[in-house]
């Protein structure tokens, strides 16, 4: 008796546990980004030439350009109705894995591929292999918290002091040495890192090894290495704790760090360089191709002292086949890349705080996309 | 007419046919139904089996080939890098994380579930303890990303005065100093889970106490004990085993929770001797934020994590079946 009570009650308490859960977790999961928000259609969409696209496009990868991607996405399938694009967002590794399974028609990654990864596509793209095809560029701003101060320049070593626990306080020599006008507290620097595996992280470590590599002992990677200091979960989480915390320092994506106050970097140049689109798009510029054949991928030149290139920058790519993509999906594909590349494509970057390809290099993308087969 | 009727011989219902009825129930499944549920039951069993033995299947291959590659110790090493070119990972300061976040947060719920069973049971009156027990239930059913988001912005903030205390008298133990900065540490992250698995240590708890005899409690009452001494010596021995029952299921949850502990955990590969200061992390968290841009390889070395997970969780679940069954006698499961 005791115990068919005691299920009766337990049934209803499951029951509305049950029921409970799926009132909160139907609120949850409406993340299918491609909804018509009204007004983004404004602008002219003339330039797209929609090909015979069309049928559903897959990618997935990166999300650090996913923002720049939906941004496309919104103009590009206005123009061309018969197309479906759907970008996941997650991750670089997530994407070249899928990429390299002939899940998706293109990943974006933050990295190029490596060797391994090349090897493995040829299976992918028959009679050919995957490419990476640079399309956004991304500054990496350094922004900081310190009560008073709101023009801080530092320099790569001085960076690398700080996010390696070597300069523990705001007041510290070197950094009184860079900001002689600043008025510096005596505050303990709280340096933040990402806890989860970023392209963010390795493009701002390998601008450290590139720079002061004498204070920046590490081999690098998406994992941070240093020892010491805090870290968040994702730009949004590290911009949080930079804007929660006093004497807090970090690094993000621009577009994270709106309303923040960011590190101008002393380059070498005559003029310390802010974090800012054109800034990356010269530091790109002074870029080299390091990728094989048609293979565009890019070797950024950290030290470079060019006037107002900001050399904390990362480059990411859409990886596609050169040869053998899927014959359904190759004329969306083409259509949707050649557009992206564009003029108009790239000039909607500026917008949502990433940084255009310059003119050199997006040339060549765009002959490489016209070559895809 | 009557009188023939009554003269019929046709059997009345023996005790014959009854005996051989009971005989074939004890003999087992004969009628369709009992059989329909043992092959029912039993398949089910035999399911849940082998559901579990293709899990560690999986977890043992794919851990295999990521260990085998692994350039440092995987039970030793403290540094979690799979993407470089010498790849390298261990467990230690995972496992070190799990079992201390898990620990601060059964020191800390437990005491407070029981606490709230035997209010809910023995001292509140019927008007609230009913509207009590839900509110409770509805905090299991909050998504712990939720409470991820609540630990970060609101309990992180708060948690810096009890800190500052706990490092200005009893900083000298070692395990609560406090070097300052944002309260992102182990035993923020202990805090969160116990409210986390306070909801089912109660319930579970609160239905164990409810279980025991009435007449042990009236016996003892009679003897001129107390209210609290009824407790002490009827309802907690009756519910002990019941008890460590329920804190093994939080002690489950709190073991494999993911999204909370990210989200409030300012995690690194370093172990820190005080609760107090950032750094750490566990096995659950670590596959979190690792997984979205580990490769193939980065995530055969995460399975890998989570099958030591598995060791873990399963060593626990055996150590309190040993418990419980030490204690049979008392067992509300066999009550």
């Amino acid at each position: 008796m005791k115990l068919q009570r005691m299920n009766r009650r337990a049934l209803t308490l499951g029951a509305l546990a049950v029921s409970g859960a799926l009132a909160l977790t139907a609120c949850g999961s409406d993340d299918t980004g491609n909804g018509g928000d009204a007004g983004a259609t404004t602008a002219a969409t003339g330039s797209i030439d929609c090909g015979d696209a069309k049928g559903q496009l897959l990618a997935d990868g990166s999300s650090a350009q996913k923002n720049a991607i939906d941004a496309w996405v919104k103009q590009f399938t206005a123009a061309c109705q018969g197309v479906q694009i759907n970008y996941k967002g997650s991750g670089s590794g997530a994407g070249i894995t899928a990429f390299n399974q002939g899940q998706v028609a293109f990943a974006g990654s933050d990295s190029a591929l490596d060797e391994e990864e090349i090897a493995a596509s040829k299976e992918v793209c028959q009679g050919g292999q995957g490419i990476d095809l640079p399309m956004v560029g991304g500054p990496i701003a350094v922004s900081y918290n310190v009560p008073g101060v709101d023009n801080l320049v530092l320099d790569a070593p001085t960076l690398a002091k700080i996010f390696n626990s070597k300069i523990k306080n705001w007041n510290d020599e070197a950094i009184k040495k860079l900001n002689p006008d600043a008025d510096l507290p005596d505050l303990k620097i709280q340096a933040f890192h990402r806890s989860d595996e970023s392209g963010t992280t390795d493009n701002f470590t390998k601008y450290l090894i590139a720079t002061a590599k004498s204070d920046w002992p590490y081999e690098g990677g998406k994992a941070w290495q240093a020892d010491g200091g805090q870290s968040a979960s994702g730009s949004s989480g590290v911009a949080q704790q930079v804007s929660q915390v006093s004497g807090a320092i970090s690094y993000m994506e621009l577009s994270y760090a709106e309303g923040m106050d960011v590190v101008a970097i002393d380059t070498g140049a005559a003029e310390p360089v802010k974090a800012s689109t054109e800034g990356a798009t010269k530091a790109i510029a002074d870029a080299e191709v390091v990728g094989q054949g048609k293979d565009l991928a890019l070797e950024i030149n950290y030290g470079t002292k060019a006037e107002g290139a900001y050399p904390v920058t990362l480059v990411t790519y859409e990886i596609v086949c050169d040869k053998g993509n899927k014959a359904e999906s190759l004329p969306a594909t083409k259509a949707f890349l050649n557009y992206v590349a564009s003029e108009d494509g790239q000039g909607l970057l500026a917008d949502a705080g990433y940084a255009p390809i310059p003119d050199e290099i997006i040339a060549k993308v765009r002959t490489t996309i016209e070559g895809l087969s | 007419m009557d009188i023939t009727t009554q003269n019929t011989d046709a059997p009345p219902p023996t005790p014959q046919s009854t005996t051989a009825e009971l005989k074939r129930a004890a003999r087992g499944a004969t009628r369709p139904g009992d059989r329909i549920f043992l092959g029912l039951s039993r398949g089910s069993g035999i399911l849940l089996l082998a559901i579990m033995a293709a899990i560690a299947v999986f977890l043992t291959y794919r851990a295999a080939l990521a260990i085998s590659k692994d350039e440092g110790n995987f039970l030793t090493t403290f540094e979690w890098n799979t993407s470089g070119p010498e790849p390298v990972f261990g467990i230690a300061v995972l496992a070190f994380g799990t079992v201390v976040s898990s620990i601060v947060a059964m020191v800390i719920a437990v005491p407070i579930a029981v606490a709230i069973a035997l209010f809910l049971t023995h001292y509140a009156p019927r008007r609230l303890s009913g509207p009590i027990a839900y509110v409770i239930d509805l905090l299991a059913a909050v998504p712990s990303i939720v409470y991820g988001l609540w630990g970060a912005l609101i309990l992180v903030p708060q948690l810096d005065g009890l800190f500052g205390w706990l490092d200005a008298y009893f900083g000298w133990t070692g395990i609560f100093s406090w070097e300052g900065g944002p309260a992102r540490s182990m035993l923020t992250v202990g805090i969160l889970l116990a409210i986390m698995i306070l909801p089912i240590i109660t319930n579970v708890s609160r239905e164990v106490f409810r279980q025991v005899p009435q007449m042990h409690e009236e016996a003892a009452l009679a003897l001129g004990a107390t209210r609290w001494e009824v407790i002490r010596m009827a309802v907690l021995p009756f519910g002990r085993s019941g008890v460590i029952s329920a804190s093994m299921l939080g002690l489950g949850r709190a073991l494999g929770e993911t999204m909370a502990v990210a989200t409030v955990l300012s995690p690194s590969f370093l172990i820190q001797t005080s609760l107090l200061d950032p750094g750490g992390g566990t096995f659950a968290q670590n596959i979190a934020s690792k997984f979205g841009e580990a490769d193939t390889f980065g995530r055969d070395a995460l399975i890998a994590s989570g099958l030591v997970l598995f060791v873990i969780t399963l060593l626990v679940n055996g150590a309190a079946r040993a418990i419980i069954a030490r204690r049979k006698e008392y067992s509300g499961a066999n009550a």
